[in-house]
């Protein structure tokens, strides 16, 4: 269950944050997150991954899918040299994940590491 | 332990925001470029995308409401003349901002501050050319007139309002691959995209080419290889119009025999432009009386053939105001229709491919480039600092020196394309004057009638067209327009001496000497960049004038009756190749069947049947097109295998007027042999060479026409995914149907002047400039099955009929 919540918390303060701030304010949130809600290492990797992984390719494929993947087309030809929107796609949704689980996994040392001085 | 885990993972965090954030590591910054809410999927616009909106802006004086149809052609209705062009201004931002910036930038020699190096030669060519001096000097004019002056303060307020909005996610996509953001817009900006297009319509010559064919080949050869006159042409204005008498007269200086006109120097020159327009830069408009239409009003047809890009150069609008209403195409970058027709009247352009940029050479006191010797005495001067920004580079800093011919374009530090000698050469371009072109457009969109078009038309200098006009009333004119140097004979062929005034432009063709036709007897007007006019006009014209399909379209038009709008659309359609038709029966005499294969009779049967269409599954048309190249390489190649590089090749008219008036044409035989060589020889030669070259087509199935010439329509960055290719199109250069490879027809219209106007049109690309758009490239097929759109001239009270899609409010602040 709380894995749920952090992970629903973790999507909701990215996209919010990302309204108004740069894309790398995802790293900044699930940093947070990390700190705030205590978890194991590898379960806060895993919560802060999972959680813009999904939020990422939800994203991308609503935007794509109203598009009729047009642009997906193209860019992954440009980017990618392959012509496959779902691999585009899962790329972003691999950035958000990686950079949301490494900062989800930094705020989680953070907690320990302040609590245990 | 714990605290190394810590920092470990803060430092692979923020690494790796840092990485996918910037280029350091990657080709791009996949974070920013791929994240769904700042990065390209934001460009991605859904296929149902609401372009509705409701707007204030404080630099507004009323209302203005704007109505998208079902194409995304914005229909303007606004109270107050300046406000549209404020909105025009901001749709151009709009749809088509990234495009409007990079022709901006380029045109100003700044392509290096985007693209980065790459750019170097493009941007000190483009400002040693003058470019931006010309555009400061026009800008001046253009604000000087209060019309024009407050028409481009509005537009290039609107533009500014659109920067002014976006944000990161809503940057145009291209300015997020690249990585850089837009500026706001000026006039000098404007001005400078009308230069970029004088430059694509008057900056095309030879005279580097030109001069080392001088200085190669004897008199006699010259004369031979570039004639003055074609005998076949039919020129724009007809041969039997009376000439006017000469105001202007140019005398050829002192000593130009032995000077200028010195053959076979065997000095070798020069430098060549990196950024040459495309010779194919050209044109067909044609008008018919309402004698040779079916309803009895004009019908007027324009298809400027310019090169093929996306997002389109074009962008439609009508644009509604009490003073006018009109209807067309327009250049993003520049206010008003520029192409179209209003409630009364009709224009369209093609270009008039006179000779107005020269060369003269200059002779520098020292180094610093700060005197040269003319009139046997040192003159002064001016260097202009050009400061060119790289990307990732240091500036580049470059030294122009001004004579009083214009810029000193090459000189020791940059000789451009060919480094070969140490000279200096001052280029003299009629764009550098101050005009205000702008203006022809202000005026045309408003004239009523002829007198009114007339006095539109003489504010075009530079580029020189032919501008045709139709009215409700029954008129029809076509004038060949611009402001041209009155030279003597073979003025500017070559570059002239910069030591000696007497080689300067000795004054101007009068605007009242500019050939025109008004209500001919013949009931059209017409041209297709062939010859202006004929011999008995007094001023030199040069010598490079396409002929082909000015040829067809005359003959076309003299048998035109009862014409409606879908017979002109056949017209502009036509794939009739009058240069085949002249040529291949040459080719056939010349080829002996028994001295063929049978593949090779194959291919003689294949032109044999063809009735000279270039369709795009014809495959004579392929066939004839190599034979007739490999014929012409095997006529001059001889001859040009010592001339020194960039040596002027024949134009393409030549060889077949030659060969048709004597088949021991002198260039015929190989200079190499001792024999001498006939036509039937070469002829055969070259039907061979092509049945070889046919034969490896065939097998890479690229034999047909279609395939073979290969029709796209490119990105401006070049990127393939971002453009469309392999149009299987019928076309080509001397047909009426100009599509080439990368160049052509780039909107076609056609106006019947009848009471309600009946106006069909279409353009290869798409109202929105943004590659993750529907709408950016979604007439190219119709274009391609050469279809039209019906024109909706809207009226305000069809404001709520099904057609309006989408409506932009927009209003003052206060």
């Amino acid at each position: 269950m709380k894995f749920i919540v952090t992970l629903l918390l973790m999507s909701i303060l990215a996209f919010s944050a990302c309204l108004f701030m740069p894309w790398w304010s995802i790293a900044i949130t699930s940093f947070l997150v990390g700190v705030f809600i205590p978890q194991k290492k590898g379960i806060a990797f895993l919560s802060g991954f999972l959680s813009l992984f999904l939020l990422w390719l939800g994203l991308t494929f609503w935007i794509s899918h109203q598009n009729n993947d047009i642009l997906a087309h193209r860019i992954s030809l440009l980017i990618l040299k392959k012509d496959s929107p779902l691999l585009l796609m899962l790329l972003t949704a691999l950035i958000g994940g990686l950079v949301s689980g490494m900062a989800a996994l930094t705020g989680s040392l953070m907690r320990t590491f302040s609590s245990q001085k | 332990m714990r605290f190394i885990l810590l920092f470990l993972s803060a430092a692979v965090t923020s690494g790796l925001c840092f990485i996918l954030d910037t280029q350091v590591l990657l080709p791009a910054p996949l974070g920013k470029l791929l994240s769904p809410q700042e990065g390209i999927w934001q460009n991605a616009d859904p296929i149902d995308k609401n372009y509705s909106a409701d707007l204030k802006f404080s630099d507004l004086k009323g209302k203005v409401d704007v109505y998208f149809d079902e194409r995304l052609v914005p229909h303007i209705f606004a109270e107050q003349e300046n406000d549209a062009y404020f909105v025009q201004g901001y749709l151009h931002a709009k749809f088509r901002l990234w495009q409007m910036e990079l022709q901006v930038l380029s045109a100003a020699g700044r392509a290096s501050e985007v693209v980065g190096e790459i750019a170097i030669n493009h941007d000190r060519e483009f400002r040693r050319l003058g470019m931006v001096y010309a555009a400061e000097n026009s800008l001046q004019v253009i604000e000087k007139d209060e019309e024009t002056k407050f028409a481009l303060d509005a537009y290039t307020s609107g533009i500014n309002a659109y920067v002014k909005s976006l944000t990161n996610s809503s940057l145009p996509l291209e300015y997020k691959l690249l990585g850089y953001r837009p500026e706001l817009w000026t006039n000098l900006k404007t001005a400078l995209f009308l230069k970029y297009m004088s430059f694509d319509l008057s900056g095309y010559e030879n005279d580097f080419e030109m001069t080392n064919a001088k200085h190669y080949f004897s008199k006699s050869q010259f004369d031979l290889l570039f004639p003055s006159y074609q005998d076949s042409v039919d020129p724009v204005i007809p041969t039997n119009m009376p000439m006017a008498v000469a105001k202007a007269v140019s005398t050829a200086p002192l000593f130009a025999d032995s000077i200028y006109f010195d053959f076979m120097k065997s000095t070798v020159a020069m430098s060549q432009e990196f950024n040459k327009p495309n010779p194919s830069n050209g044109s067909n408009n044609w008008v018919l009386s309402g004698k040779r239409t079916k309803s009895g009003a004009p019908i007027l047809c324009n298809d400027p053939h310019l090169g093929l890009n996306l997002p389109s150069l074009w962008y439609e609008m009508q644009i509604s105001v009490p003073q006018f209403n009109a209807y067309g195409v327009s250049f993003p970058g520049a206010p008003s229709i520029i192409i179209g027709f209003n409630d009364s009247c009709a224009f369209g352009f093609t270009n008039g491919g006179r000779d107005v940029r020269d060369y003269y050479e200059i002779k520098f006191k020292d180094e610093s480039k700060q005197e040269y010797w003319f009139d046997s005495s040192w003159k002064k001067t001016t260097l202009r600092i050009e400061t060119i920004k790289i990307k990732g580079k240091p500036d580049l800093i470059d030294t122009v020196a001004y004579t009083l011919f214009g810029p000193v374009m090459y000189d020791a530090s940059f000789q451009g394309k060919y480094k070969g000698m140490n000279a200096n050469y001052a280029v003299k371009w009629s764009a550098h004057d101050s005009t205000n072109e702008m203006k022809l457009f202000y005026l045309l969109n408003r004239s009523k009638n002829y007198l009114d078009y007339v006095r539109a038309a003489r504010y075009l200098k530079t580029p020189g067209q032919n501008i045709v006009f139709a009215c409700k009333n029954g008129d029809i004119a076509i004038r060949t327009q611009g402001k041209f140097p009155a030279k003597w004979k073979g003025q500017g062929d070559f570059i002239m001496p910069g030591f000696d005034s007497s080689y300067l432009w000795q004054g101007y063709i009068p605007a009242d000497e500019t050939p025109y036709q008004f209500n001919p007897d013949t009931g059209y007007v017409s041209s297709a960049n062939q010859r202006p006019v004929d011999t008995t006009y007094p001023y030199y014209l040069g010598r490079n004038y396409p002929l082909a399909r000015g040829l067809y379209l005359n003959r076309a038009l003299s048998q035109t009756y009862n014409a409606t709008a879908s017979d002109m659309m056949k017209l502009q359609l036509s794939n009739y190749d009058i240069f085949a038709s002249m040529a291949v029966p040459l080719l056939l005499q010349n080829v002996n069947d028994s001295f063929l294969n049978s593949n090779e009779r194959k291919y003689l049967s294949e032109l044999k049947k063809w009735n000279y269409s270039n369709e795009a599954q014809s495959i004579a048309a392929t066939f004839f097109q190599i034979a007739w190249r490999a014929l012409k390489d095997t006529v001059y190649n001889d001859e040009y295998a010592m001339a020194p590089p960039f040596t002027q090749k024949p134009y393409r008219s030549t060889l077949l007027e030659a060969l048709l008036k004597d088949t021991a044409y002198l260039f015929v035989d190989d200079i190499h042999t001792s024999k001498k060589e006939t036509l039937q020889e070469i002829s055969m030669a070259a039907f061979k060479k092509a049945v070889v070259k046919c034969d490896e087509l065939a097998m890479e199935n690229k034999l047909q026409w279609g395939y073979y010439k290969d029709t796209r329509i490119s990105h401006l960055l070049k990127l393939p995914s971002f453009s469309v290719s392999e149009l299987f199109i019928g076309g080509g250069e001397d047909v009426l149907n100009a599509s080439q490879s990368d160049h052509g027809p780039s909107w076609k219209m056609i106006v019947s002047l009848t009471s309600e106007t009946e106006a069909y049109g279409i353009y290869p690309g798409g109202q929105e400039g943004n590659p993750g758009s529907y709408y950016y490239d979604n007439a190219i097929n119709s274009w391609a099955e050469g279809k039209y759109y019906k024109l909706w001239v809207m009226k305000l009270s069809e404001k709520n009929d099904s057609k309006v899609k989408w409506t932009m409010h927009f209003d003052s602040k206060n």
